[in-house]
């Protein structure tokens, strides 16, 4: 084998003193090889977007590399001043970031933007450089680049500008390409074209890519070697094939299986018993509001959804971002009203109430959120924050209390929680509180939105299995929204598939995992990293 | 780290609690330091610092003592300032949290109504009203609330439109909590820190207003403030400029530490630690 | 086009402004104690008994209340914003003759205080934790904390009385019979004290949020990617962080319009400066109301006018709002 391009030996970064370790990473060792795509693999504060900063001298402030160097062209980069660097960046090495929506400058256009990279090179005159910006856009795939370059961020999709952004990385041809968490923030079917894009543009330009991702789905697809980290360190280093057919850490190990993935669901068969939720023609349309002179915009939200959930059932909507998944799931708590159409709950018409009768039936649907951070007020201690629930409907304080302390040790806190803050804990403990929450109330049904989307995977692992718990012991009925197949996948016994508001295919989830009926599932189920990769192992 | 601590990271900010302690205690030790009426002539007119013992800061046009002034108006000035912040919050609360809370039409009318009272400009407007109601120190702490508010508004009704669709105050919707309890027990604890930063720089730019109102003429004919001192030496000032300049001084050591102390409190209350990922 | 139709819009929001400060104005007089005749005449007016009939009679102060309120604002919506007694002038006429002068102030004050701050502002972000940014930062904070008429004052005495640089009084050199290069040179002579104390407050609250703006922005996802690119720190200093820092400053700029025309209140009054607002210190000092109710009308229309540009300005700034349809 040849030299590699990367070359990093013993690198050692410091955190800032006051930080929860001392080290972001620690006597790290790893080569990057010409033409190969090399996937840095970790959890959040893994550390393993800390080499490729150091190599790029974008470190935050306060953190610096104390040992150890990265060879790259036969210097080592750690010993730049920052003009070399800067002469380095974009012209040898270029990154893209995982934030496509705030990754470009929102005053400038798209073309200027490119336009910069030959700038601060000294590369062309200024027609040259349009002409060149104009060619990257066709390269990257953007549709009507004679357009898009005189466009502003602002108007382009969150998957077009992450080409913009890769057409920028690439404008000089480097040797290398960072590309840190490149798809996280977009849909699945966006996903899946960005990783093709990388990987075609790999295989054509024959640069190195350092691929540094959460996912090992997305590993699955790209990667030719891993490197899988944790705490600051190397867990595990290999071909991909090595790593993710033999993994020999239990740690990689137990990260590939955590991927709610081999699994294809089982068929939890028999007839439905008669809806505990049922749903017809539901109907939400969101205005903005126009002015005198300005045209009133419409967006259709959910267009005629109807669907049943049955008790002790757990019902999965399943779409990408603005699919109306969240919508459905507001207006079945009632935190949005619906326009028109029915939602009836064992028989009580839910639409229709409102002020102190909706607050008095509030108690029967509950709901468990995202954020695990924005869930919990700050200022209140986790038992009266359950407790404030049964309270609102007329428990004693001293019952509703003593309540919450068996909830809390039924998600597996502990009662002592009670008195803790929620500051206290980390994303997945929150998590287990605002399940404990939820449950309070003794809900007849309980809407999940997007659950366990927030956490890490490990963490998801645990949450589902308390969910798939909490089902068999409180014979709990769920509605479970996601954007992630994979989970549904896990968790649910129904799904329903929704696209741009409307319910696309709703089924067993069975039958539309196995044998999807609607081109747009199929495109969903295909656009799963890693799915290729569990059809062969399989 | 406890609050003060945080507090006192900020040198600046305990530069300032010094200062504003000491013009307190002015303001409290006013009434024994010099029991006469800061209004009673008291030795020959203009005076020039030190000149006389006993008149450290000299006499004015007409021979009354500067520094019992100072010290006397100390006094005005703080009260002036604290009363007419809270005036100013108990309408603005209120209206920005109804707004930012209830939002659709609610909101537009009152916001509606704070754009007016941000549009007017704000001196002038007290001007207006501090000439026709006739100077008074309730006048001036009513003109003050009247023309500071809003920002009060605008702030809450941010803070509450952005805390309103915050997860946690959503669960307390789904659980069954009344409007009254998540806005007061859910919303708006969350809310107090910027108010209070917001609060201590209010009480600055009130006591610049009324300083800026005596200074024109417009203060309580009863009560000796800085303002009121400047301007009455306005006239003299090529022959004593120190009748302009300690008062001014006052107003200036006041204000500052007023605004160091809300910076202290805004790093205390709101640590801009990066958010962990 | 576009903007043809903005302007209209905002002309017709600063008509009902305009038409609720003239309720305001109305409600005022009548709220005030006594007689709301001889508060019109001002306290000089309220001895001659002809004046206050003829005022009476005028606003109809016999008839009912909604009478009264459409004849005063009917008047104003003719222009016509009575008579000053003490002046012996139409309130308009007196107006009209002292507008120029204060634009003029206000906007050289505008311009200088936008200008500098800025620069400061930009300068202090680029120099964090460094002495000179330190230095510049608790200029601003001073600055801030002085009373505006004080600071006049206090020019005065230093440039005009013991360093005789610069003239503390007036516009123009009274009886020097100037004109041309020579007047206009004379008049900047004058103006030199005024504006740049006027400009000294607003300049420091623009250091303090340009700062400020340009720290947060620096935070910016889209700072990073500039530095991925291999720009020069210059060129992301200008052309990533200041550009985008810049908005929320004509905001603020656009906020603080109402408080510039307030604070020329005061220094106009320092420095005999023959504006709007020194005519509103005379007024003040006459007890003329009807004389100030006008000049109050016209300061918020000033205001709304500056808002109205720094909106148009915005507008021009982020291509976000032109194209939001």
């Amino acid at each position: 084998m040849s030299e590699p391009v990367l070359s990093i030996r013993g690198l050692t970064i410091a955190l800032p003193k006051g930080a929860d370790r001392a080290y972001a990473v620690e006597d790290v060792s790893y080569d990057v090889e010409r033409g190969e795509i090399m996937c840095v693999v970790g959890e959040s504060g893994s550390g393993k977007s800390m080499a490729a900063n150091a190599l790029m001298g974008l470190l935050p402030k306060g953190v610096r590399p104390t040992a150890g160097e990265v060879i790259f062209d036969g210097q080592d980069l750690l010993t730049l001043t920052e003009k070399q660097h800067r002469k380095l960046r974009g012209l040898h090495i270029g990154m893209i970031f995982q934030e496509p929506m705030t990754a470009l400058n929102p005053l400038m256009r798209v073309g200027a933007q490119i336009a910069e990279v030959f700038e601060a090179h000294g590369k062309y005159n200024g027609k040259e450089r349009q002409a060149h910006a104009l060619a990257l856009l066709e390269e990257v795939g953007i549709p009507q680049p004679d357009k898009a370059i005189r466009a502003y961020p602002f108007q382009l999709s969150g998957g077009q500008r992450q080409r913009v952004m890769i057409a920028m990385a690439l404008a000089l041809e480097p040797k290398l390409l960072i590309a840190d968490e490149p798809t996280t923030a977009l849909d699945v079917t966006t996903q899946a074209q960005i990783l093709e894009l990388i990987r075609d543009l790999q295989k054509r330009r024959g640069m190195s890519v350092m691929f540094i991702t959460h996912d090992f789905g997305v590993v699955a697809e790209v990667a030719n070697r891993v490197c899988v980290m944790r705490y600051g360190q190397i867990v595990e280093l290999g071909s991909a094939e090595e790593v993710l057919e033999n993994p020999q850490h239990e740690y990689t190990r137990a990260l590939i299986e955590a991927i709610p993935s081999n699994i294809i669901p089982e068929a939890r068969g028999g007839e439905r018993p008669a809806p505990l939720l049922e749903v017809k023609g539901l109907n939400k349309v969101f205005r903005s509001k126009g002015g005198l002179f300005k045209a009133a915009r419409e967006v259709r939200a959910l267009d005629d959804v109807s669907f049943s959930l049955a008790p002790g059932e757990t019902v999965g909507i399943v779409g990408e971002s603005g699919s109306g998944k969240s919508t459905l799931g507001r207006c079945v708590v009632r935190l949005e009203r619906p326009d028109s159409g029915t939602l009836s709950l064992a028989g009580t018409d839910f639409t229709t109430l409102t002020g102190e009768e909706l607050r008095r039936q509030r108690w029967r649907v509950q709901m468990i959120f995202q954020d695990p951070y924005a869930s919990l007020n700050p200022r209140t201690r986790v038992g009266y924050a359950i407790a404030q629930g049964p309270m609102a409907n007329g428990v004693t304080r001293e019952q509703a209390m003593k309540q919450a302390g068996e909830l809390l040790d039924l998600v597996g806190l502990g009662a002592v929680a009670v008195d803790r803050f929620p500051h206290e804990f980390s994303g997945g403990q929150r998590q287990r509180i605002g399940i404990a929450r939820a449950l309070a109330l003794n809900p007849e049904l309980i809407v999940a939105d997007e659950a366990v989307s927030a956490l890490d995977v490990s963490i998801q692992a645990q949450i589902l299995e308390l969910l798939e718990d909490l089902k068999q012991k409180l014979s709990l009925s769920l509605l479970f929204i996601t954007h992630d197949l994979r989970v549904a996948a896990q968790i649910c016994d129904y799904i329903i598939v929704m696209q741009h508001g409307r319910i696309v295919e709703q089924g067993t989830a069975e039958a539309v995992f196995l044998s999807p009926q609607e081109a747009y599932t199929r495109e969903l189920l295909e656009a799963i990293p890693g799915r290729d990769h569990e059809l062969e192992s399989a | 780290m406890s609050f003060f601590a945080r507090f006192a990271q900020n040198r600046g900010a305990l530069i300032g609690l010094i200062i504003l302690m000491t013009i307190i205690l002015m303001a409290l030790f006013a009434p024994f330091l010099y029991p006469d009426s800061p209004w009673r002539m008291v030795q020959r007119p203009f005076l020039a610092p030190m000149e006389v013992d006993g008149f450290l800061l000299g006499t004015d046009t007409m021979g009354r003592d500067v520094a019992a002034g100072i010290m006397h108006g100390a006094w005005v000035s703080l009260l002036i300032g604290l009363v007419s912040t809270a005036v100013a919050l108990i309408i603005g609360v209120p209206l920005g949290a109804i707004a930012g809370y209830y939002g659709g039409l609610i909101d537009d009318g009152l916001m509606r109504f704070t754009e007016f009272f941000q549009t007017i400009p704000n001196f002038a407007l007290a001007i207006v009203l501090v000439a026709i109601m006739q100077p008074s120190v309730t006048s001036i702490v009513l003109a003050i609330a009247i023309v500071s508010w809003p920002p009060v508004a605008r702030l809450v009704r941010a803070e509450f439109m952005s805390l309103r669709h915050r997860e946690y105050v959503e669960a307390a919707r789904l659980v069954g909590q009344t409007n009254r309890t998540i806005i007061l027990r859910q919303i708006l604890p969350n809310t107090l820190s910027p108010i209070i930063v917001l609060a201590s720089l209010m009480v600055a730019t009130a006591i610049l207003l009324e300083s800026a109102l005596s200074f024109l003429g417009l203060g309580d004919p009863n009560v000796m403030s800085w303002g009121y001192m400047i301007g009455a030496a306005r006239t003299v000032i090529r022959q004593a400029w120190w009748l302009s300049f300690f008062p001014g001084l006052a107003i200036l050591l006041t204000v500052l530490a007023l605004n160091l102390v809300g910076e202290g409190l805004d790093d205390a209350l709101n640590p801009k630690l990066s958010r962990e990922r | 086009m576009l903007y043809a139709r903005l302007i209209l819009m905002r002309l017709l929001k600063a008509v009902v402004v305009l038409f609720m400060i003239v309720i305001f104005n109305f409600f005022l007089i009548q709220m005030a104690p006594g007689d709301p005749a001889a508060i019109l005449a001002g306290e000089a007016g309220a001895t001659d008994q002809e004046f206050l009939r003829q005022l009476r009679e005028r606003f109809g102060l016999d008839q009912p209340l909604y009478v009264q309120l459409w004849r005063y604002v009917s008047g104003i919506a003719m222009l016509d914003f009575g008579y000053s007694y003490r002046q012996q002038m139409p309130v308009l006429d007196l107006i009209l003759a002292r507008l120029p002068a204060t634009l003029l102030l206000t906007g050289t004050a505008f311009v200088l205080s936008l200008a500098l701050g800025i620069l400061a502002g930009s300068m202090a972000a680029a120099r964090v934790k460094k002495p000179s940014g330190s230095i510049i930062m608790a200029l601003a904070l001073i600055f801030y904390a002085t009373p505006l008429f004080w600071v006049a004052l206090m020019a005065v005495v230093l440039f005009s009385v013991y360093l005789d640089w610069l003239p503390a009084y007036g516009m123009y050199t009274v009886g020097a019979g100037l004109d041309g290069f020579a007047l206009v040179l004379d008049v900047a002579k004058h103006l030199v004290l005024p504006a740049t104390t006027l400009a000294l407050f607003f300049m420091a609250i623009y250091t303090r949020m340009t700062r400020a703006s340009m720290l947060e922005a620096s935070q910016q996802d889209y700072v990073k990617t500039a530095r991925a690119k291999g720009l020069s720190p210059r060129v992301i200093q200008r052309r990533h962080i200041l550009r985008n820092a810049l908005l929320p400053i004509i905001t603020l700029a656009g906020l603080q319009a109402g408080q510039m025309v307030g604070g020329a209140i005061l220094t106009e009054t320092v420095f005999a400066w023959p504006g709007i607002g020194r005519l509103m210190y005379e007024a003040l000092m006459q007890r003329d109301y009807n004389l100030l109710l006008g000049i109050f009308f016209f300061s918020a229309a000033l205001v709304i006018v500056f808002n109205i540009i720094t909106d148009l300005v915005y507008r021009l700034a982020d291509p976000r709002i032109k194209e939001g349809s």
